[in-house]
């Protein structure tokens, strides 16, 4: 692998450029491979890269039906925090920050992993209950997460409206500091790079259209847009298409696809230092290194495969913009835009085994995605190449809706009373 | 005036002359100008830096696909909008606008420094680089990449603006109203059919604003049928016509978003009109006749100022009389190029030559352009400039055989023209979702077909010429109206144009320039300094997907959104990879097609109206007390009730020990209530709810709780029998339309047979709580006919009867452990029956109490709360509600996923109470609970705390919480380490005060 | 925001609507009776196709009715609707004959 750097830069200056290599290969696929990912985004390139370094597997393909990081790794708005309540979730998405802390050195491409901080607005009593015991929980499971209160947060955020009179006044906050946001398409070729180095085949272009399984009902191989191609291991990690290629192996999942809504302004100069989200009015919002402030809506109201939102929804969370941060009124949307998340019954993510022998699953990860790609890549390398899950996705399995152990981090947080 | 001001011509008012400033200067215009044509009439062409190597850079085109001449406009930080396209501000008198990106000014910015360094930052070099050491990116790489970026600035005020919304429907909807959308919109409105026309500009009439003198349409000027067109829409009742109106998305179903600018190019707007207004239309049918776009040529230095387009210059000059320079040389591979120079000849610019890449040109146009006297040079390129600030030359080069070019020849000038041929305006129809078509002849992509009722006209459907443009207008306007529903009205026309016939071209890629590549710089994306180096870069580094090269070359990615830039990307990547067009793809457009502001989409939604409030009858009482309150879903609910100098504590500590000692007035009108009734109501409560019912007697109350069909506790609350066929259900505040949802899907889906109607009556109602050992006494003065006494109502029953002569269902419930009443009359009585509670109650030293001190005598009491001791993962055992379920019912929502066996996992969290040990600490609700308090982090997390607060009836702080295999360990001793200290608590029952309830049953 | 047709009242815009999922999933007649895996299907298990998709809304802001709508979950254009207890449509006939009467027109 070409080495990146500050002197491969000016070295490669002098001579216009003209010496750098291919970042990865366009291999046409082997008849088959010791393992395959299905799924070209952050996820899934992440898992061939940990196959190939942690596990020792050498012939590994990841297959993508368009172009790498083209799902939601490369339309959402890079939000990475690991202050989950559950520790199962803190576990999974901590591991995730520590894994992003590390990861432009071990991919040798910088990920522009930026730890401004994430404020998560409290505006209720309800809220404030609810912020706190994360708080705790998090303390105790050694993830940073502290309270501020609602002048606080305005220091830690300038452009925030602490007013009283607002309708729902922010009553405080919930800071992660090791929270920010990277760059999400050097994510994604970042991994291809490193894994593509390890001799990872990444094979664009090339749809999956069926999963065969053998008479013993494991899995054998998929077919293609490029033909059949033979593998005993397969892990499907794209969101937004799971059900579609689960099916193809005959497993249905719990699974409902919705439009998911991100949209940027016209790039300005930098105003905006941290990452805020608003749970109760739905508003998230940072400022990309570009000058864009990135902010993303509620899931739309209805599941749809069409990667775009209703009107209404976008206006919905430029209402809570313009209310949290009324300087931003007369800045303008650039674009919008829509992906399509995988949603749980209890919207954690489903990483593990399947009843068929052979297949494994990454999915499920609903608005959460992106945050935790280096860590569900790192777990699901080690359940597609053991057979088994890390402890650190083992509670995540797909049985855990039939016994009821639900991972619930949304209703946690829900209103009631 | 200016040199640069034509003498006559042009749509701009000459009899009301504006002043503006630019950059502290002060200019003159006139009305009809925009900020670019006027800038460009006083011979100002440097007007902006570019993102990345903060180049000079003027005015390129003369609308919505300026990339470079952004500004900055507003006076003052309330009113300032950045990034505004100069092409786009309509002048007013005493407008502001200012340069951007450039510091300390526009000529000198020390950014441009980078310039110099673009060696070193080629495409996606941040990718490769900033990551040693590793802290420095946070300290230092990353501030300083976020302070050379950027555009504009935001503004630093809230907005003095006010933003409006409509929705509109129409039978036709025509977007553009250049010739194509005119006609369309003529032939629709004819029909008497719905029509909005809108357009973006100030004016309608598009292309035919800058019309060529000699044009002429059924023997009318271009200018005068415009006219007679708008006045023949105007006098259609049925037709809308919105100026400065942009349609920007294309939504499912034939939904589209328009912003209307209202205010912004006047002077001293009418306060009492919004400064914009986002109109969503629903439209059945529409016409796209949203024109094309021209196309830079990408060639080296085609980015000074003095380069533009060479339709944007025919433009200043036709219809804003502004002379774009004096001396101009035009690169050109379309004939479009001809039509501009003879315009610009007649506006007295010295056309020093045209270099048409083609190898001919013998069209109607060039001939003309020949006959005018006017130097052509076929199959010649231009392949490079000179000039800083503003273009001084320019060079231009045969084209070999092999495609490259031969070393040039220099001309001298001060405006390059260019033209690549035009991009059609596909941006909406691609937004509907359909299908786009390549055309090699236009070396673009046209509409092809669309799931939405949707057809395109004229230039966007790839339609040159006025006629045609005319043609396809009529058609469109016609297909659609019919398409519609409109039959007749549509009369038969004969269309006579006068134009000279174009013969079109078009070329998308990179210019051949024979000169080293290294040294040179031929801009794709200009706003973004992407060049095509950039782009043959991203592939030779493995970025063969057009969508890959677009985000690591951020080609397309500027504020124009690739209007200008995509096809030249395409073409070169189309070369590179030598690959047709059409297989390379294209990206998808996104709404919106120009941006649009923030403060539209959320209009009027802002303060009081971001959301409703709901208030209860009761609430304009509370307020008067001065009491605290707090958001609950969309109520406003009384908080607490602080006297002089009372925190939150003092006054809950107050109200607390008056209702455990006499009474308290509290208002629960925000309960959810929901009346089911029927003949198979029992059985339709027996399903949906745990309990049983069948057996519950009219006048009687039970506490009912509602798990979702996954088990987990839903929903609690007080459920009186009114009558046999009819229970008055209440829910919590918050779940009320969640339940109320549930229940109407269960019976219209589910049980169908069942015989049951379902009516929220939250907003009917409203409640006042009594409670406390005298709270018969305040009520037995006020109700005469229903007999109060423990004997004849005992604890959980329910009478309907009459309170101060109103109509009321009396509960007699209890929430504080106290006997209690809860007084429902009609919402319109609310307030007078409390005050009349009130006037008796204080006869006891009443207190009014809110949710708070309501929290506090439940916790007493060990009554849970739905979202608070549950968080959606809780089973009714988990919460100590086993009691509750009907053990004899075969079936509920809920029952079989209660059955698994999980759910009876002993080491599940369960419901208790917690004291600590020193009698004092009160928990912080949420806290956490260990075992082993000395055990490294990551701790084992037993469970957490619910609810905890300060008795002031006992004395001591109280709490409840959650905790694994919780009643197990009644007595045991628990940890709940805090920052810096550990509590230490114990376990106990969670029922604090009058376990026996005696008080209750009073 | 899509235009849905309510059996009921007609065509009405989306935001007086509520999307419940998909239909045609009956709530077993005897739940006791299924084994845990059976009753998880029920529970969760859906078929989320990118295609056409059979789909209950309720038109809570306006008669509140349950309905069941045939949706392309890939244009979001709807096919039909209709009411809630009529049985499951041929979904590929119901979208081939809207298509076919379309281009006739």
């Amino acid at each position: 692998m070409q080495k990146f750097s500050g002197f491969s830069l000016i070295r490669q200056a002098l001579s216009g450029h003209q010496g750098w290599q291919a970042q990865w290969r366009t291999p046409e696929p082997k008849a088959s491979y010791d393992a395959i990912v299905v799924g070209g985004g952050g996820h899934g390139l992440g898992a061939a890269y940990y196959m190939a370094k942690e596990h020792g597997l050498k012939n590994i393909a990841v297959l993508e039906r368009g172009w790498l990081g083209g799902g939601n790794t490369g339309r959402n708005t890079t939000i990475i925090r690991s202050n989950y309540l559950f520790d199962e979730s803190a576990a999974l998405f901590d591991h995730a920050v520590k894994l992003w802390e590390g990861l432009s050195q071990e991919l040798n491409y910088n990920v522009m992993f930026s730890q401004r901080g994430v404020l998560m607005l409290a505006h209720t009593v309800h809220d404030v209950q609810s912020f706190k015991r994360h708080i705790h929980a998090n303390r105790l499971n050694g993830v940073d997460n502290e309270w501020l209160s609602a002048e606080e947060a305005k220091e830690f955020c300038p452009p925030l409206n602490i007013s009283p009179g607002m309708r729902y006044p922010v009553v405080g906050a919930a800071l992660q500091r090791r929270g920010g946001v990277a760059r999400h398409d050097a994510v994604a070729w970042g991994y291809a790079r490193a894994a593509d180095a390890l001799g990872v085949d990444i094979i664009q272009n090339c749809e999956v259209t069926g999963i065969r399984r053998g008479v013993n009902g494991a899995v054998e191989g998929v077919e293609t847009t490029k033909g059949f191609i033979g593998s005993k291991r397969i892990g499907v990690s794209a969101a937004g298409h799971t059900s579609v290629l689960m099916a193809m192996a005959g497993v249905r999942m719990p699974l409902e696809s919705y439009p998911l809504q991100a949209l940027v302004s016209e790039p300005v100069k930098p105003v905006f230092p941290c990452v805020v989200m608003s749970n109760t009015i739905h508003a998230y919002i940072s400022q990309s290194d570009k000058g864009e402030l990135v902010i993303g809506a509620g899931t739309d109201a209805y599941t749809s495969y069409s990667q775009r939102g209703a009107l209404h929804i976008a206006t919905h969370t430029l209402d809570a913009i313009c209310e949290l941060f009324p300087m931003f009124r007369r800045m303008r949307m650039l674009r919008n835009w829509g992906g399509i998340v995988d949603v749980t019954p209890d919207r954690s993510p489903i990483i593990g085994k399947t009843p068929v022998p052979g297949l494994f699953v990454n999915c499920g990860w609903g608005t959460g995605g992106f945050k935790a790609t280096p860590g569900s890549a790192h777990v699901f390398a080690h359940t597609i190449a053991t057979g088994e899950p890390h402890k650190i996705n083992a509670p995540f399995t797909l049985e855990r809706f039939r016994d009821g152990l639900m991972i619930d981090e949304a209703a946690a947080a829900a209103v009631a009373h | 005036m200016s040199r640069f001001r034509l003498p006559k011509g042009g749509r701009i008012d000459r009899a009301r002359p504006i002043s503006f400033r630019f950059d502290g200067k002060s200019y003159g215009g006139f009305v009809g100008d925009t900020l670019a044509s006027a800038l460009i009439a006083n011979g100002v062409h440097l007007v902006g830096r570019s993102f990345k190597y903060h180049r000079p850079r003027g005015i390129m085109t003369a609308g919505a696909d300026e990339m470079n001449a952004l500004v900055g406009v507003g006076a003052d930080q309330t009113r300032y909008t950045p990034n505004m396209r100069a092409t786009l501000v309509e002048l007013y008198h005493g407008l502001v606008a200012e340069s951007q990106n450039r510091w300390p000014s526009l000529g000198f910015d020390v950014g441009a420094v980078n310039d110099f360094l673009s060696p070193f930052f080629p495409a996606g070099f941040y990718y490769k680089t900033f990551m040693w050491p590793k802290p420095a990116w946070k300290q230092l790489y990353e501030p300083v990449i976020r302070a050379a970026a950027g555009l504009g600035k935001a503004p630093t005020a809230s907005d003095a603006d006010r933003y409006m919304q409509c929705y509109a429907h129409c039978d036709v909807l025509v977007v553009g109203a250049g010739p194509a959308g005119l006609a369309a919109a003529l032939a629709a409105a004819e029909t008497g059919a719905r029509v909005i026309l809108c357009d973006e500009q100030r004016e309608f009439g598009g292309s035919l604003l800058a019309s060529d003198t000699d044009t002429a349409i059924d023997g009318l000027s271009a200018i005068e049928w415009v006219a007679k067109a708008v006045e023949a829409l105007a006098r259609h009742e049925n037709v809308t016509l919105l100026t400065r109106t942009t349609a920007f998305g294309y939504y499912p179903h034939n939904f589209l978003g328009l912003i209307e600018r209202v205010t912004d190019h006047v002077a001293q707007p009418d306060p009492a009109l919004p400064r914009e207004r986002l109109w969503q239309v629903r439209a059945k049918e529409v016409v796209l006749a949203t024109g094309a776009l021209e196309r830079p040529l990408v060639f080296p230095e085609n980015d000074r100022p003095g380069v533009m387009l060479a339709d944007a210059a025919r433009t200043y000059a036709a219809r804003y009389a502004a002379r774009p320079g004096t001396r101009a040389v035009i690169a050109t591979a379309h004939d479009e190029a001809y039509r501009a120079a003879l315009t610009l000849k007649q506006a007295g610019v010295q056309i020093a030559a045209i270099a048409d890449m083609r190898p001919q040109a013998e069209g109607e146009w060039p001939a003309a352009a020949r006959a005018a006297g006017i130097e052509v040079m076929t199959g010649t390129a231009i392949t490079g400039t000179r000039g800083r600030m503003r273009v001084s030359g320019a060079t231009l080069a045969r084209i070999k055989g092999d495609g490259t070019a031969e070393k040039g020849e220099q001309f001298a000038c001060d405006l390059v023209l260019m033209s690549g041929g035009f991009t059609p305006s596909v941006h909406l129809f691609s937004q509907s979702k359909g299908k786009l078509i390549y055309d090699e002849g236009l070396k673009a992509f046209v509409p092809g077909a669309s799931p939405e009722r949707n057809r395109s006209a004229g230039a966007c459907a790839g339609e040159t010429g006025l006629h045609a443009t005319l043609e396809s207008g009529y058609a469109a306007g016609e297909g659609a109206v019919r398409a519609a529903g409109f039959g007749g009205g549509l009369s038969g026309r004969s269309l006579t144009v006068t134009e000279k016939i174009s013969a079109g071209g078009g070329f998308a890629g990179a210019v051949p320039h024979g000169r080293n590549p290294s040294f040179v710089k031929a801009f794709v994306d200009f706003q973004n300094d992407s060049t095509s180096k950039d782009i043959k870069l991203a592939t030779r580094e493995g970025f063969l997907s057009v969508e890959h090269v677009k985000r690591y070359t951020t080609t397309g990615m500027a504020t124009d959104q690739g209007k200008t830039s995509n096809m030249n990307m395409l073409g070169i990547l189309s070369d590179t990879l030598g690959k047709p067009i059409p297989e390379i793809g294209i990206t998808t457009f996104r709404p919106p097609y120009t941006p649009v502001t923030f403060g539209a989409f959320a209009g009027m939604s802002r303060g009081e109206l971001f959301d409703p409030a709901r208030r209860t009858a009761i609430h304009d009482w509370a307020a008067e007390q001065g009491a605290a309150f707090e958001d609950v879903s969309l109520w406003k609910r009384a908080h607490y009730f602080p006297q002089a100098g009372e925190d939150m504590h003092a006054a809950v500590n107050r109200e607390c020990k008056a209702v455990r000692e006499s009474v308290g007035v509290f208002d629960a009108s925000t309960l959810g209530k929901i009346e089911v009734v029927g003949p198979d109501a029992a059985e339709f409560m027996n399903r949906m709810y745990i309990n049983a019912w069948t057996k519950l007697e009219p006048g009687r109350c039970r506490y009912g709780v509602m798990c979702r069909e996954d088990g987990f506790v839903m929903d609690d609350g007080v459920v009186g029998r009114i009558a046999a066929d009819r229970f008055h259900v209440t829910t919590t505040t918050g779940g009320a339309p969640a339940v109320l949802n549930m229940m109407e899907d269960y019976l219209q889906t589910e049980w169908p047979d069942l015989n049951v109607w379902l009516t929220s009556t939250t907003e009917q109602w409203a409640v006042i709580a009594v409670q406390g050992p005298n709270a018969r006494k305040v009520l037995e003065p006020l109700v005469g006919d229903i007999d109060l006494s423990a004997a004849a109502m005992p604890h959980m029953s329910v009478r309907e009867g009459h309170i101060c002569g109103v109509q009321t269902r009396l509960f007699r419930v209890s929430f504080t452990g106290e006997l209690g009443f809860e007084v429902n009359v009609p919402a319109d009585y609310g307030r007078a029956v409390w005050e009349a509670i009130w006037a008796s109650a204080r006869r006891f030293d009443a207190v009014a109490y809110g949710t708070e001190t309501m929290h506090v005598l439940r916790a007493e009491k060990g009554f849970i709360i739905v979202g608070q001791e549950t968080d959606g993962t809780a089973t009714p055992d988990d919460v100590g509600l086993t009691w509750a379920i009907g053990k004899l019912k075969k079936d509920f929502v809920g029952k079989r996923s209660l059955a698994r066996a999980q759910m009876s996992n002993p080491q599940r969290k369960q419901l208790v109470g917690l004291l600590s040990l020193d009698n004092r600490s009160v928990l912080e609700e949420g806290a956490q609970i260990v075992a082993n308090p000395n055990e490294p982090v990551p701790m084992a997390m037993i469970g957490h705390v619910t609810s905890s607060y300060w008795s002031s009836v006992l004395g001591h702080p109280i709490a409840l919480a959650m905790v694994k295999g919780g009643r197990v360990r009644l007595g045991d001793t628990l940890h709940v380490p805090m920052p810096g200290k550990t509590l230490q608590v114990k376990v106990v029952e969670p029922v604090f005060f009058d376990k026996e309830g005696a008080r209750l049953n009073d | 925001m899509l235009l849905i047709a309510c059996p009921y009242c007609g065509e009405r815009p989306e935001t007086e609507f509520r999307y419940a999922g998909e239909a045609h999933i009956a709530r077993p007649h005897d739940p006791s009776a299924l084994n845990d895996d059976e009753w998880v299907d029920f529970l969760y298990q859906r078929a989320n196709p990118k295609g056409l998709h059979v789909e209950r809304w309720r038109h809570i802001h306006g008669c509140a009715r349950f309905f069941n709508a045939v949706r392309d979950t890939v244009s979001d254009r709807i096919f039909k609707t209709y009411e809630a207890g009529e049985p499951r449509p041929d979904v590929n006939a119901v979208a081939a004959d809207v298509l076919a009467k379309e281009s006739e027109r």
